[in-house]
C-alpha cells in the first residue's frame, strides 16, 4: 500500500516547503488560467457592453441613425466622453439622423425603487422640449409587479411627451417631473403611477427628474455645439 | 462505492443524474436550486455553469490527487473552483450580459457551491481523472436537470411561457407567486414529494414481488 492510499491520519506528516510548493504551483496553474480567461473574453465582453448601451439609446431616440457620447461637465461645459467620468460631470448620448442632425438625446438616471435601485435611460427631445420613451439599464423589481413599468400601455403613454421645460433663467425645470397616484395626473410634466406598483413608477420619475434637473440647464446653452454631427 | 475505479463510466456518470441527484436526492446546492429558478433559460445557463466548473475543477483536483499534500488540500480545492467560477464568470459576459444579469451574484456563488467541494474532496482526490471526470459531469448534467424541472414548471405557471414562448396567449394570468421566492419552495416541495412518493411505490412492488416469490 502506498502512501498516498493511507487514511489520512495515517499518512506521514507533510514538511512545510512541499505544502507551500504546492500551493505555490496551484496558484501559478489557476494564476494563468484566471488571467487567459480574462483576456480571452475581454473584447467580447467590451463589445457586449457597447452593443447593449447603444441598443438602450436608440430605444429611447428611435429617429437617430447614429450616436455620439458626451459629458455635461459641473462647470457647464460641453466635451466628448472619454473612458473616464470627472466628478459631477453627467455622461449623454446624442443621437443624429442621417444627415447628421442633432434628433434626440438619451441620459441616464438611477433612484432607489422596491427591490433594489432602478436604472432609466430616457429620451429628451430638444425640439419639444419633452422627455420621449424610456428603456430601463437595469432594476430587481418584483417580476409580474414592479417590472410592468417595461410593458404596462398606460404607463408608457406618459412618455410620449412627457413635459421637460426649462425656467426663463434656464437653471432648473419650469416643472418638476413627478410621478403622481394613479389616475390623478393634470399636468404634462406628471407620471401616472401604476396602479399596486406606486414605488417602482416612483423611481422612475425621481430617476428622470434627477437627470434632467441636472443634465438640461447645461444642455440647452450649448445645444448648437452638439446640433450637428462632428 | 467501495471500488469505484473498476466501476464503468457510464455507472459514474448516470449516478449524479438518478441514484444520488445533487437536487432531489442528496437535497445540495439549495441556493441557486431556489433563487435562480424563475424560468428555464436561467436553469440551464446555471445548470451548465455549475456543470463546467464542476468537471474542469474535479479533473484538475483529480489531476493533481498525488501532489497535494493532505494539509492544504481544501485551500487548495477552493483556489481550483474559484479560478474557475472566475473564468465561467466571464464567459457568461461575453456570452449575454442580459444572462449575467439574470444570474446575478448566483454565478459567483458557484465558489460555495457545496455540490462542488463535496466531489473535489469525496471523489476526485481520490479517483483517476476520466473517473472523476464523468462522475463530476453526471453530477453536473443532474444538478441542471433538477434546476430545469424547477425553473420550467415555475415559468410555466408563473409567467405562462416556456424558453421564452408564450403558451396560453394573451388572456393568461400568470399565477405570479410561483416567480417569486415562495414558488421556489413550493414546487421544490412539490418535485420532492413526487420523488419519494416514486421510491416508496418502488419499494412496495419490490416487496410484494418477494412475497409472491
Amino acid at each position: 500500500m502506498s502512501a498516498e492510499h493511507l487514511p489520512i491520519d495515517q499518512a506521514p506528516a507533510t514538511p512545510t516547503g512541499a505544502m507551500i510548493r504546492t500551493l505555490g504551483l496551484v496558484s501559478a496553474i489557476c494564476g494563468l488560467i484566471i488571467v487567459g480567461a480574462y483576456q480571452g473574453t475581454y473584447d467580447a465582453v467590451a463589445a457586449n457592453k457597447r452593443i447593449a448601451m447603444e441598443r438602450a439609446v436608440f430605444k429611447v431616440v428611435p429617429a437617430a441613425k447614429s450616436i455620439e457620447e458626451y459629458l455635461a461637465k459641473a462647470d457647464g461645459g460641453i466635451a466628448k466622453a472619454g473612458a473616464e467620468t470627472p466628478a459631477g460631470a453627467i455622461r449623454f448620448f446624442a443621437g443624429y439622423d442621417e444627415a447628421g442632425k442633432l434628433v434626440g438625446v438619451a441620459a441616464e438616471g438611477s433612484a432607489r425603487g422596491y427591490a433594489d435601485i432602478v436604472r432609466v435611460m430616457f429620451g429628451y427631445d430638444p425640439a419639444c422640449q419633452c422627455v420621449r420613451n424610456i428603456g430601463v439599464v437595469s432594476m430587481r423589481e418584483t417580476p409580474g409587479i414592479g417590472d410592468k413599468i417595461l410593458v404596462d400601455r398606460a404607463f408608457l403613454e406618459n412618455f410620449k411627451e412627457l413635459d421637460a421645460r426649462l425656467t426663463a433663467d434656464m437653471k432648473a425645470l419650469a416643472n418638476e417631473i413627478k410621478t403622481v397616484k394613479h389616475g390623478s395626473k393634470t399636468g404634462a410634466w406628471q407620471i401616472d403611477a401604476i396602479a399596486g406598483a406606486t414605488i417602482t413608477s416612483r423611481a422612475v420619475g425621481r430617476a428622470i427628474n434627477d437627470t434632467a434637473q441636472a443634465l438640461l440647464p447645461r444642455l440647452a446653452p450649448n445645444l448648437d455645439k452638439i446640433g450637428s454631427k462632428s | 462505492m467501495s471500488d469505484v475505479s473498476t466501476t464503468g463510466h457510464w455507472d459514474q456518470f448516470m449516478e449524479g443524474i438518478w441514484r444520488q441527484n445533487p437536487v432531489f436526492v442528496m437535497v445540495l446546492g439549495m441556493c441557486p436550486t431556489l433563487a435562480v429558478t424563475v424560468s428555464a433559460v436561467n436553469a440551464i445557463s446555471m445548470g451548465v455553469a455549475t456543470t463546467f466548473v464542476l468537471a474542469c475543477s474535479c479533473l484538475l483536483v483529480s489531476m493533481m490527487r498525488n501532489v497535494v499534500p493532505k494539509e492544504v488540500r481544501i485551500a487548495t480545492y477552493i483556489v481550483i473552483i474559484a479560478t474557475f467560477v472566475t473564468a465561467v464568470d466571464y464567459i457568461i459576459q461575453a456570452i449575454s450580459l442580459a444572462l449575467y444579469d439574470a444570474l446575478g451574484a448566483f454565478i459567483q456563488l458557484i465558489v460555495v457551491n457545496c455540490i462542488i467541494l463535496g466531489r473535489a474532496e469525496a471523489h476526485a482526490s481520490k479517483n483517476r481523472p476520466a473517473v472523476a471526470t464523468y462522475n463530476a459531469l453526471g453530477m453536473g448534467v443532474g444538478f441542471t436537470i433538477g434546476l430545469l424541472a424547477l425553473g420550467s414548471v415555475r415559468e410555466v405557471l408563473g409567467a405562462g411561457t416556456l424558453f421564452g414562448v408564450s403558451l396560453f396567449g394573451a388572456n393568461f394570468q400568470p399565477w405570479v407567486i410561483m416567480v417569486l421566492p415562495p414558488g421556489g419552495f413550493f414546487v421544490l416541495g412539490a418535485w420532492l414529494l413526487f420523488f419519494a412518493w416514486h421510491a416508496r411505490r418502488k419499494e412496495r412492488q419490490l416487496r410484494e414481488a418477494g412475497q409472491h416469490a
